[in-house]
């Protein structure tokens, strides 16, 4: 009962024959190709960062990133963050199935809506988060500056990522095998966790990923609503907007590299997960 | 499959990124070049709120000798954003902003000469007073500074912290304490129990005012220029010109590599016919004798800009921008970075 992700990676790789410590011509291109624009896009900027956040010496930085307000506003946007990757990891999930395996009326419709989040400008996903849930709330629901605005802020726009992670995978997944296992016994839920959800691991943990990442860097979206108070409902970015209002580029490349630390920290521990459970499958 | 998921979320990824760059468009960098031609080509940065003031500045200049056939290239936004962006080399020719640190920052890199306050108006453009907007009809009565930190009272003010022009603002809350003949610990109280009423601390000014109008608080901490601004647009609110407030002084400056036509041009906005332009949309005159028929908008058209009991200025009540940034809102231990702080804890 191996995974279709699996049987197919082993393919692909058996297609290709590695040539142990060499490279085509054509494949030293592309890969020297992905590394120039990989750094320039994303090693020199993010080592810019930590380079400057090291140009206030280490008390400095310690200093900042142990300022109480500061440190509030990283528990506050970090534990945020993962509560919606949680929320999304099984949500995302569901939608998905539901996109995939379901047929109903609107889903054509629903198939669109679900990107609106992802390609809204912010600060418009902002305005519209305020006037639904704002103090003139037509839902009689008003979140706002409360914890539950920055909540709901990060609902919104990480919405799409799990989702449009899993949906092409469980699209591809033959039915063929899950119906062999419900001949051979299996329960429906059995089917789903040994067979279905061991290929669908390495897509959520994916979107779980992006999730998580952009709702520890979000503030277009919730600066309207959230009110950003200290201790209650600031988030990082604010802090780091301040230390920039006030030139200190020290400070907030020093708050911006604990944010980098601990996405990373989340990224590989996603991997590690992913790896584990698709083992296991 | 696997690697498509991995295929999949590099192209959202990249998107992210794209989306990003996309954003900062606004401040993109232009190279300064092309200015050999006879027609000169005027670089203005500055802060939003005089964006429609120095269009209709434009066109009148546009019609006198010196101004004729100049083109201007134009870009505004939050006023520290747009003064780190030209100390970053975005082309500037003239620079307006709404807090004298934005521009004594270009002093410093040596694009601005140091007399650039040295002027007849001390290097002041445009100026305003802070003001309380209030739901029509002032349903919860708010007139003085004292109706503000009554209990149950929400106020929405931009964030001091990440808005330069919300500074204002913060000045003005402490500053009116010690006009009444307060001590100085008297005024940091009443700042502590003004933030304590804050709701919401929104990031720019344009970003409180939008909370506001979308049903935020009772009071948003305003300048008098934007009420009247929005006024002109169909917003619906009221503004209350307090007994005590304080001038707000927004500085504009030639560069020292600007085109010989930024002199004239700075020298027509100060002049009357550029100070008139500004009144109409709500700014204060800073010279003497300029005459408005009626500015749309204000209170009372016919008497737009009504004397204030007692106007605090930075220069009389604050000494100066640099000396007040280090005592109100240094980021360790500035008086109103902590009462910010402690309004939090409290809560």
């Amino acid at each position: 009962m191996t995974a279709i992700a699996v049987v197919e990676g082993r393919s692909e790789r058996g297609r290709r024959p590695a040539r142990a410590g060499g490279l085509t011509r054509v494949s030293g291109l592309g890969l020297g190709l992905a590394m120039l624009w990989f750094s320039l896009l994303v090693l020199i900027p993010l080592t810019a960062v930590v380079v400057s956040a090291a140009d206030g010496g280490w008390s400095a930085f310690w200093r900042t990133i142990t300022n109480e307000q500061t440190a509030a506003a990283i528990r506050l946007t970090v534990g945020h963050a993962l509560l919606v990757t949680a929320v999304n990891v099984v949500m995302g999930t569901l939608i998905a199935w539901v996109l995939v395996r379901d047929r109903f009326l609107g889903k054509r419709v629903l198939e669109v809506l679900i990107d609106i989040p992802f390609a809204l400008p912010t600060i418009v996903a902002g305005l519209v988060l305020l006037s639904l849930y704002g103090k003139d709330s037509p839902l009689g629901v008003d979140v706002a500056n409360t914890r539950s605005a920055v909540f709901l802020a990060f609902l919104f726009v990480t919405l799409p990522f799990v989702v449009r992670m899993v949906q092409p995978v469980l699209a591809e997944l033959e039915l063929d095998v899950e119906e062999a296992a419900a001949s051979l016994g299996a329960s429906r839920i059995t089917t789903f966790r040994r067979i279905v959800l061991p290929s669908l691991v390495p897509a959520i943990a994916a979107g779980a990923a992006l999730s998580f990442a952009r709702g520890v860097s979000e503030y277009g979206s919730l600066v309207l609503l959230s009110g950003n108070l200290p201790f209650q409902t600031e988030v990082t970015s604010v802090r780091i907007l301040s230390s920039v209002e006030n030139d200190n580029l020290p400070g907030a490349a020093a708050v911006a590299t604990v944010l980098l630390a601990i996405s990373l920290v989340v990224i590989v521990a996603l991997d590690a997960i992913q790896r584990r459970v698709a083992r296991r499958g | 499959m696997k690697n498509r998921t991995r295929a999949t979320a590099l192209a959202l990824a990249a998107s992210l990124l794209l989306g990003a760059a996309a954003c900062g468009d606004d401040t993109d960098p232009a190279a300064a070049t092309g200015e050999g031609g006879s027609a000169a080509e005027l670089s203005i940065v500055g802060f939003a709120v005089p964006e429609a003031a120095n269009k209709a500045i434009a066109e009148q200049w546009t019609a006198t000798a010196e101004g004729e056939g100049v083109t201007f290239k134009t870009s505004y936004g939050a006023s520290g954003d747009q003064s780190r962006a030209v100390v970053a080399g975005l082309d500037a020719d003239y620079v307006h902003f709404s807090v004298a640190s934005d521009v004594t920052r270009l002093v410093d890199e040596g694009l601005v000469a140091d007399d650039w306050d040295d002027g007849p108006t001390k290097g002041i453009v445009s100026s305003s007073i802070v003001v309380f907007a209030v739901r029509e009809g002032n349903p919860k009565g708010i007139e003085t500074w004292d109706d503000l930190v009554q209990p149950g009272i929400e106020i929405v003010t931009p964030n001091p912290a990440s808005s330069g022009a919300a500074r204002w603002n913060a000045l003005a809350a402490y500053g009116q304490v010690i006009a009444d003949g307060g001590t100085e610990a008297e005024a940091e109280e009443y700042l502590d129990s003004f933030f304590a009423n804050v709701v919401a601390l929104p990031g720019s000014g344009r970003d409180a005012t939008t909370a506001f109008l979308g049903g935020t608080g009772d009071v948003l901490m305003a300048y008098e220029n934007e009420a009247i601004l929005a006024h002109q647009n169909g917003e619906e609110f009221d503004y209350i010109v307090p007994d005590t407030t304080i001038l707000i002084e927004n500085p504009g400056a030639v560069l020292v590599e600007a085109d010989p036509v930024a002199q004239a041009w700075l020298d027509f906005v100060l002049g009357e016919a550029g100070q008139r332009q500004l009144a109409l949309k709500g700014f204060r005159p800073v010279i003497e004798g300029v005459e408005v028929d009626e500015v749309e908008g204000a209170n009372d058209p016919a008497d737009p800009f009504p004397t204030v009991e007692r106007l605090l200025t930075v220069a009389g009540d604050f000494e100066s921008w640099d000396a007040l940034s280090a005592k109100f809102f240094d980021e360790a231990d500035g008086i109103v970075t902590r009462a910010i702080s402690a309004s939090g804890k409290a809560g």
